[in-house]
Parts: C-alpha cells; sequence; structure tokens
C-alpha cells in the first residue's frame, strides 16, 4: 500500500496523562481539605417553615412557628432522649438560658416518659417543646440529625446553624449570632 | 438448652437495639395501597440520599431518618404531589446533596457535558477511519 | 516470633526487588548485560518471600496471636477459623501486604514461565514490574506495617465486622486483587515494550494470556461482589454505582478493551498505540481505585477507614508511575505506532469502535465518581448515584453491544456489511419482536426496555461465528469469544429484567398469615430466636409456594445480632426458581397497635424474574475468558513442544 502509515494524533497520545495531572490535582485538595461529613441546612438565611407541633409534655406548652416570628431572637434546638451528644450539650444550653436566651425544643421521634427522664437528669433550658414524632418538622428544615441549634432572628428568619453538640467554644458564635440577630 | 442461652443472651442484648427510635411515621414501612403510587413512591425513593448514612438512598437504609423521609416521599405521592416536586422541597431544604439524580445547575453542567464531550472525542479518533478508508481506496 | 519472620520476609522481598529493578535495568546495558542473568531468579525470590510473609499474616490471625496490633483490631477468638483467616486480609495493612504478594507472585510467575519474548523486553518488562512493587512495599513497611506489635496485649480483639463474616466476601477480596494486582504485569509488558520498542504481534501474544488471566479474576471477582451485596445487605439491590463498586468497574473496563487490542495486535499488528495506552491505563485503574477506597476522600459504605496521610503516599506513588508511564507514552508512542491499516467496515474496526465506546464508559465512571470531590472544593455537595451513570452508560454501551453484534462476523482487514447482513436479519427480527412483546406487557421503563429486546437478538448474534463449522475442531479461543458474549447477553436480560418486572411487597404480618407477592403465597409461620457461634437472631420460619399449586417450601430469613463489635444485620432468605428468586427479608417486629394482643412482624419481600441470569451471564463472561485462555496456552505449549521435537532431531542428525 502506497498510504502513509497509520499514527495515533498526538493530542489523542498526551490526552491521558493531562487527565490524570488534572485528577492529581483534584485529589491533592480533596485530601488536604477538612473532611466534612455534616449536611447543612439550604435554609440559612430564608424564613422557618411553618410548623404547629403538638405538646411534648403535658403542662408545657407545643412549640407554633410564629412564636419565632415574635419580635425577639430565639434559639431551636432540635434534640431527643435516645442523642447522647444531646446529654453533653446540656451544660451550655442550660447557661444560655440562664444568660436570658428563649431556647425552643423540638424533641423528634421520642415518647413523653423518655423525655421526661432525660430532663430530668440533664436539665431543662426549654420555654417550649414541640414533639416531632414522625420527624416531618425535622425534615422541613433540613436538619439531618440531632442535635442542632439553629438561631432566629425576631422576624423568623434562619441565621445561623450549629450542626452537633454545643460545647463550651461554641457559646461565643452562638452569642454573637443571638446579638446580630437581635439588631 | 440451646433457646434458653440464645434467649438469655438476646435479653442481655436488648440495650443495642434502642440505640435509635425506629420511625413511627406512619408509611415509613408501609406501602402505599395504590400499586401505580407505589411505583412512583419507590421510583423516587431510590433516587434519594440518606441524610445519615455513607451512601445509600432511602429506599435501601434502616436508619430512622430515611424511614421518615420514606413516609414524606410516600405521603405526598398520595396526596397527588409529582416526584418532581418533591425532589424540588428536599432540594429547597438540603441542597443537591439529597439528590442522587444530579440536577443541571451551574455547578452540575460539566456532568451533562462530559457525554458529549465523550462523544466528540470519539468523532474526532474514528474520523481517521472514515478519511482512512477514503484515502487508502 | 511469626510476625517477625514475616516482617523480615518482606524486608527481604523489598530488598530483592531492588536488585530485580537495578540489575534488570542495568542488564540492558551494554556493560551491564551480565547482570541481566540474574532477575528471573531473583524475580522468583522475591514472590516466595512475599508469599511467606502472606503466610506468616495468615498464621498469626489463624491463632488469633493479640499481641500482633492488626489481629486485635480486627480478629476475636470467637470466630470462626475461616472468618479468622478471611480476617487477615479484610483490612488496609493485610490487603495491601496481599497486593504486594500478587505483584511478587506474578512477576515471579512470567519469570518463570515466560520465554516468548527478546530477553532484552523482559528484562525490561520485569524491572518495571520491581518498580512499582517497590513503591508499594515502602508504603507497607513505613506507613502500613501490618505486624506491628501491640504493648500491653488485649483480652480479646475487636472482632470483625459481621457484614464481612461470610463465605463469599470472604473470598471476593482475593480474587479481585488477582484481578487487580494481575494488571499489574499488563502494565509492566507495557513498559518493557514501550522501553525497548519491542511493540509488535510478539509482544501482544505474549501479554494476552496475562491480561486474560488477570481478567477473568476480576470478571469473577465483581460477580461475586455484586451477589455477595445483594444477598447479604438485604436491600434487594445488586449495583449501586458506590465509588468503591466504581473503583473495581473501572479496571475492568480498561481490561476488557485490552484484552481485544491485544487481540488485534496479535492476529494483525495494528491498535499498537490503543494497545500500550490501555495497558497502562488499567493497572492505572486499580491503583487509582485502591488509592480512592483507602484515602478517605470519597463517602461510601465500603470504603476503608484510612487517613489522608497514607492517602498521600499512595497519591505520591500513582504520580511516579503512572505519570511516569504516560509521560514515557508521549515520548515513544510516536514512534511505534506505525501499525497496518485497515477499512472501518472490518473486524479491527469494529474492535475500535469497541474500544473507543468502552473508554467512553470509563470515562463517564471516573469523572461521575471524582464529581462530588470536585463540587466539594468549588464549595457545594453534590451526589452522583444511579440516575445518572444508567443513562450516561447506556449511552455508550448500547452501540457497542450493537457493534458486537457485527463485528465477530466481519473479515479482518476490509469487508463489505452486505456480506453478514443476511446473518443479522434474524437478531434484527428478533429485537423488534421482544421489543413489541415488552411494550405490550406495559409498565416497562425505557433503560430496561432496550436492554430486554437487545439482549435477545445479542443472544443470537453472538452464536453466529459457530454457524457452519465443524463444532468438534473449532478451536478453543472462538468458542469462548462466543460464550463469553453469550453471557453478556444473559447478563443484560437478567439486569433488565430485574429492572423492569421485580415486585417488593412491604407487609408487617402476624403469624399465620398469608401475603401475595407476585406469583408467590407467603406464610409466616413462627419467629424464633437462634443462636450461633458469634451472634444470637430472631429467625422467621416463612412458608412459601408458587402459584396456586406449587410444593409448599421454607425460607428462614434473620435478624441478627452480633456482640463483637455489636451490630445487627439481616440474612436474607433466598429461594430460587428457573424464572427469578424469591428474597425475603425480616424486620423487626411492627409497633403494637392499641389492643392488639399479638405481635406483627415486618417483612419485605421481593419477587424478582430472572434476577440470578445476572450473576450467571458475568460467571459465563469469565468461562469464556477461560475457554479463550486455556486455548490460547494449549497452543503455546503444543508450539513449544513441536519446537523442542524438532530441535531434538535436528542434533540427533547432526544439524
Amino acid at each position: 500500500m502506497s498510504d502513509l502509515p497509520a499514527k495515533a494524533p498526538r493530542w489523542a497520545i498526551w490526552l491521558p496523562l493531562a487527565l490524570f495531572l488534572g485528577f492529581v490535582a483534584l485529589v491533592i485538595v480533596g485530601l488536604y481539605r477538612p473532611a466534612d461529613r455534616n449536611v447543612a441546612s439550604a435554609l440559612v438565611g430564608k424564613s422557618m417553615p411553618q410548623f404547629d407541633l403538638p405538646a411534648a409534655l403535658p403542662g408545657r406548652p407545643g412549640l407554633d412557628s410564629k412564636v419565632l416570628a415574635n419580635g425577639k431572637p430565639h434559639l431551636v434546638n432540635v434534640f431527643a432522649s435516645w442523642c447522647i451528644p444531646c446529654r453533653v450539650e446540656a451544660p451550655q444550653l442550660g447557661a444560655l438560658a440562664k444568660a436570658g436566651v428563649p431556647i425552643e425544643g423540638i424533641s423528634v421521634r421520642d415518647t413523653t416518659e423518655n423525655l421526661q427522664g432525660f430532663l430530668q437528669t440533664n436539665g431543662d433550658p426549654f420555654q417550649r417543646i414541640g414533639a416531632d414524632d414522625d420527624g416531618k418538622v425535622q425534615l422541613a428544615l433540613g436538619s439531618s440529625g440531632v442535635p442542632e441549634t439553629y438561631v432566629v432572628d425576631g422576624k423568623g428568619t434562619i441565621v445561623y446553624q450549629h450542626i452537633g453538640e454545643i460545647r463550651p467554644e461554641h457559646l461565643g458564635v452562638l452569642l454573637e449570632k443571638l446579638k446580630e440577630a437581635g439588631e | 438448652m440451646k433457646r434458653l442461652i440464645a434467649l438469655v443472651a438476646l435479653a442481655l442484648a436488648a440495650p443495642v437495639f434502642a440505640q435509635e427510635e425506629q420511625s413511627t411515621a406512619p408509611y415509613a414501612y408501609r406501602q402505599l395501597d395504590d400499586p401505580a403510587q407505589e411505583t412512583k413512591a419507590q421510583d423516587l425513593m431510590e433516587t434519594l440520599r440518606c441524610l445519615q448514612c455513607q451512601g445509600q438512598s432511602i429506599a435501601d437504609s434502616d436508619a430512622p431518618i430515611a424511614g421518615s423521609m420514606r413516609s414524606l416521599v410516600r405521603e405526598r405521592i398520595k396526596a397527588g404531589e409529582t416526584p418532581e416536586q418533591i425532589r424540588a422541597w428536599l432540594i429547597e431544604r438540603y441542597g443537591d446533596y439529597v439528590s442522587y439524580a444530579p440536577q443541571l445547575t451551574g455547578l452540575t453542567w460539566p456532568l451533562f457535558a462530559v457525554p458529549g464531550v465523550l462523544l466528540l472525542i470519539a468523532f474526532l479518533l474514528l474520523r481517521r477511519r472514515f478519511s482512512a478508508k477514503g484515502a487508502g481506496q | 516470633m511469626i510476625a517477625e519472620l514475616g516482617l523480615a520476609a518482606l524486608w527481604l522481598a523489598a530488598a530483592l526487588a531492588a536488585l530485580q529493578l537495578v540489575s534488570g535495568a542495568l542488564g540492558l546495558t551494554e556493560r551491564g548485560a551480565v547482570l541481566g542473568g540474574a532477575v528471573r531468579p531473583v524475580a522468583v525470590v522475591q514472590g516466595g518471600l512475599a508469599l511467606l510473609a502472606f503466610a506468616c499474616l495468615i498464621y498469626v490471625f489463624s491463632v488469633t496471636d493479640l499481641s500482633v496490633k492488626l489481629v486485635a483490631l480486627n480478629s476475636h477468638s470467637m470466630k470462626p477459623l475461616v472468618f479468622k483467616i478471611a480476617g487477615a486480609w479484610g483490612n488496609h495493612e493485610g490487603s495491601m501486604l496481599l497486593w504486594v504478594t500478587v505483584m511478587g507472585l506474578g512477576g515471579a510467575f512470567v519469570a518463570l514461565v515466560e520465554k516468548r519474548l527478546p530477553e532484552r523486553t523482559m528484562l525490561a518488562t520485569l524491572a518495571g514490574q520491581a518498580f512499582v512493587s517497590l513503591g508499594f512495599y515502602a508504603f507497607l513497611l513505613f506507613a502500613s506495617n501490618p505486624f506491628e506489635r501491640l504493648s500491653p496485649v488485649p483480652m480479646e480483639g475487636n472482632g470483625l465486622n459481621p457484614l464481612l463474616q461470610d463465605l463469599g466476601l470472604a473470598f471476593h477480596p482475593p480474587t479481585l486483587y488477582l484481578g487487580y494486582v494481575g494488571l499489574s504485569i499488563a502494565f509492566s509488558f507495557a513498559i518493557g515494550a514501550l522501553v525497548t520498542r519491542e511493540v509488535g504481534p510478539a509482544f501482544a501474544k505474549a501479554m494476552r494470556p496475562w491480561v486474560l488471566g488477570a481478567w477473568i479474576f476480576l470478571t469473577v471477582g465483581i460477580t461475586a461482589g455484586s451477589y455477595w451485596a445483594y444477598y447479604e445487605l438485604g436491600w434487594g439491590g445488586w449495583w449501586f454505582w458506590d465509588p468503591v463498586e466504581n473503583a473495581s468497574l473501572m479496571p475492568w473496563l480498561a481490561a476488557t478493551a485490552l484484552l481485544h487490542s491485544c487481540g488485534v495486535l496479535a492476529a494483525r499488528n495494528a491498535l499498537r498505540a490503543w494497545t500500550i495506552m490501555l495497558g497502562v491505563v488499567a493497572f492505572s485503574m486499580s491503583m487509582i481505585g485502591t488509592f480512592l477506597v483507602r484515602s478517605g476522600i470519597l463517602t461510601s459504605v465500603h470504603a476503608f477507614a484510612v487517613d489522608p496521610q497514607r492517602g498521600t503516599f499512595i497519591l505520591a506513588l500513582l504520580a511516579i508511575y503512572i505519570g511516569g508511564a504516560l509521560v514515557l507514552f508521549g515520548l515513544r508512542a510516536a514512534t511505534v505506532t506505525e501499525g497496518e491499516r485497515f477499512a472501518f467496515v472490518s473486524r479491527e474496526g469494529a474492535l475500535v469502535v469497541n474500544n473507543v465506546m468502552l473508554s467512553a464508559i470509563l470515562g463517564i465512571v471516573l469523572f461521575g465518581t471524582l464529581y462530588p470531590l470536585f463540587a466539594e472544593a468549588m464549595g457545594a455537595k453534590v451526589s452522583v448515584g444511579p440516575p445518572y451513570f444508567n443513562p450516561m452508560s447506556a449511552l455508550f454501551a448500547v452501540p457497542m453491544l450493537v457493534v458486537l453484534m457485527v463485528g465477530p462476523l466481519l473479515r479482518w482487514r476490509r469487508d463489505k456489511f452486505g456480506r453478514v447482513g443476511r446473518e443479522l436479519v434474524i437478531p434484527a427480527m428478533l429485537i423488534v419482536a421482544a421489543g413489541i412483546c415488552v411494550l405490550v406487557l406495559g409498565g416497562v421503563a425505557l433503560l430496561p426496555w432496550i436492554g430486554l429486546a437487545l439482549s435477545v437478538g445479542l443472544g443470537w448474534a453472538s452464536l453466529l461465528p459457530l454457524k457452519g463449522r465443524n463444532l468438534r475442531r473449532t478451536p478453543l479461543p472462538i468458542w469462548g469469544m462466543v460464550v463469553a458474549h453469550f453471557g453478556i447477553a444473559v447478563a443484560l436480560f437478567g439486569m433488565s429484567s430485574e429492572s423492569a418486572f421485580s415486585v417488593e411487597k412491604l407487609v408487617a404480618v402476624r403469624m399465620g398469615e398469608v401475603t401475595q407477592v407476585g406469583p408467590w403465597g407467603v406464610k409466616l409461620d413462627t419467629v424464633e430466636p437462634v443462636a450461633g457461634p458469634n451472634w444470637t437472631a430472631m429467625e422467621a420460619r416463612l412458608l412459601v409456594r408458587y402459584g396456586i399449586d406449587g410444593k409448599v417450601t421454607r425460607m428462614l430469613p434473620q435478624s441478627r445480632s452480633f456482640w463483637a463489635p455489636p451490630q445487627q444485620t439481616s440474612e436474607s432468605a433466598l429461594l430460587t426458581r428457573w424464572n427469578g428468586q424469591l428474597y425475603a427479608v425480616l424486620g423487626g417486629e411492627a409497633p403494637k397497635v392499641d389492643g392488639e394482643k399479638q405481635s406483627r412482624w415486618q417483612l419485605r419481600l421481593w419477587w424478582k424474574p430472572f434476577a440470578p441470569l445476572i450473576w450467571i451471564g458475568g460467571l459465563l463472561i469469565a468461562l469464556g475468558g477461560l475457554l479463550a485462555l486455556l486455548g490460547r496456552v494449549a497452543a503455546d505449549v503444543r508450539r513449544i513442544v513441536a519446537k523442542d521435537k524438532i530441535a531434538y532431531r535436528r542434533e540427533k542428525q547432526g544439524r
């Protein structure tokens, strides 16, 4: 045959190397970012969804979302009696409540008995506690687990979400966000 | 005797079960009565991600939050919502992470462009063969 | 003692790998040519030492030597022996040791039997193998020592994850590793060929059996892994495009393309660049896969829990090996890729399409798996799952399967479509007929519909190469090709059928109640506690009947609780018929509704028509590969024996 020998085009020969270098760059970035396994709520900066949860404890009002738009900033704490980190954050919540911060509770997939036991052992910083037995309000909030704490301003807008238990070192940030929400 | 040991062991193992409450949402473990609706719900559930697991859909996960999500899906399908409406509602709250079907957004357009790019590369590579056939008689 | 012996053997093996590299590399030069003679024996001893180290690890696991840290973290004295042994490779360090052992044994095997290539190429190949092994030896010895001791010695081990205490899964990693790491031989061959510029049919014929061998193990490993996930995890699915599953699929896609490319290079001296590139890419995918699984950068149910530092080490190895190989390819490819020409309508043409399509699917899987990482780097979280991978890979798989029907019938170099068109009328009609049947049945989504129709035509078309042949005299490799392609059709039919026709029932039943799922009637008889060596369980006794007058059979799904570590698993019960599988899972006790006396139990039931064909098809594909391998090896042996006979006769005749 008199035709030219079949050769692979140059761009095709170097393409795999170029792709590989891209891969290495991507992976280096991936390795050195802190691994963030939390799923944050996409509602931060938006309004609280409307809900009206029944009372979780007899004699204590349930939680209606309208309360959260009454002009004062609130903390909304999503928790449960079966949640172990919730016990760890109890002292911090107690400190916040003592400082005058209104804390509303949403107890997820819980029972009255267990809840009473939990509050007796760990203290009760809540003004109202809504019972979210189906977990629907948890989903409406964009919450992916317990405990989570939301800072809500006086107009009912979610200003900040804290995922996981509140440790002493987090109190500063929360108080700051509450102050911002109050302005 | 073996049965007795098993019972005792089971009783002692009980605290292990109570770690997280199973979802009590009505449709977490119950299918819809209408098979067509259940199929729609099931197809949607297979494409929604469980928020607490390491990479499972809510259809496959035993986590209680997945149960709550399944119930949400089924109840809404029953109420007449379309799967895409439910997906959009969840994405509004959790971001694109919750959907295994990536939505076409400013961030994900390369995902949808890749097959096109690959087709282009395939064409360019195979084009030599076309013209080769022409050139080489 | 044994642990120290294992560690010493590992160090020696690493040292020998270094020696293998040096003597191989120097053996290529003029002055160091004498050293070349050492390479083969060194490779064999290196393999033996690595095997010895691995045997030592298995020993310390089987006697549960808790002074070894790995055993304390991953084993338990009450585990059955077979799972103690499987525990040796069911963790990061142990599986890395398995990796270097397979690499060492592969090199040893090549050194012992491979004599078809010029010695220079063999030296370069074995040197390349040693070069790659060295990096992994270093990783093992400096960052993942499996023989590290623990003091004080704990009273009891942590136990093995209960999900892994299953025979199927116990043997899944070794099979996969023989595949993954077996591809390193192809990689080394490609390097050897590039370095010595020996890229021709002889090279392809030599490399082909090694690729086939690794590919067979990889096919079996993936098939077995999928089946294991199906029956062990209890959610009725068999593939989820999970990053770790993808990590095993990508080398398989590259190896399949490599296999076919090798065949073309061997038969027609064409597709040189493709073959070398795929040889490099296949093992690169293995290395990338192992990195992704161990580095912790991807979220997955399967991932090993390893820290980013180790990930960085492996990444460095990858950069050196893959980067180096690709640079070598770039530099040398221009001078070696001058193969024969061929027309588009020819067997080579069909195989080029095959290569391109497989590479495209590989690209999609790689891109989709890595995209969430890219998105996170940009600050957002994205999930990419079956709704993306299924249609996108089908986009390339469907044309490839259509070409698969035509390709094996085409002649080499140049052919006319009209010549084979007649044969394809029947498969085409079958596809149309099947498509109409399924449409009439109704309720089937697009992809499963395409799959069902295509699989019927493909099944027929895959048998066509046998038409007109004397079946007893047909060479084994042809039988292999037919069986493997037929296996693809079978697996495709199973996958599509499972997707299109599965029926699921979720019920909370009292004892004595009967549930209907598909054609089956399922009655919950009793639920009783049972005990095993390291678990207790609630076992449901289900009595099931197919149709109205089928025989009643018993199924025993369990909900198992292990205590070391504490975990609950569900042991599904499967009943297989020729036309599908009944799959039963026992959930928990349903919360009591007020006023109820008898408790109700949650049952999850599936009827999956033709699902077993998925894995039967997979095994058929592997069987086809095995037939082809046996055929090629037998032909080689015959040739060597004949050559020896001729040489002997010549000697006797004094010539």
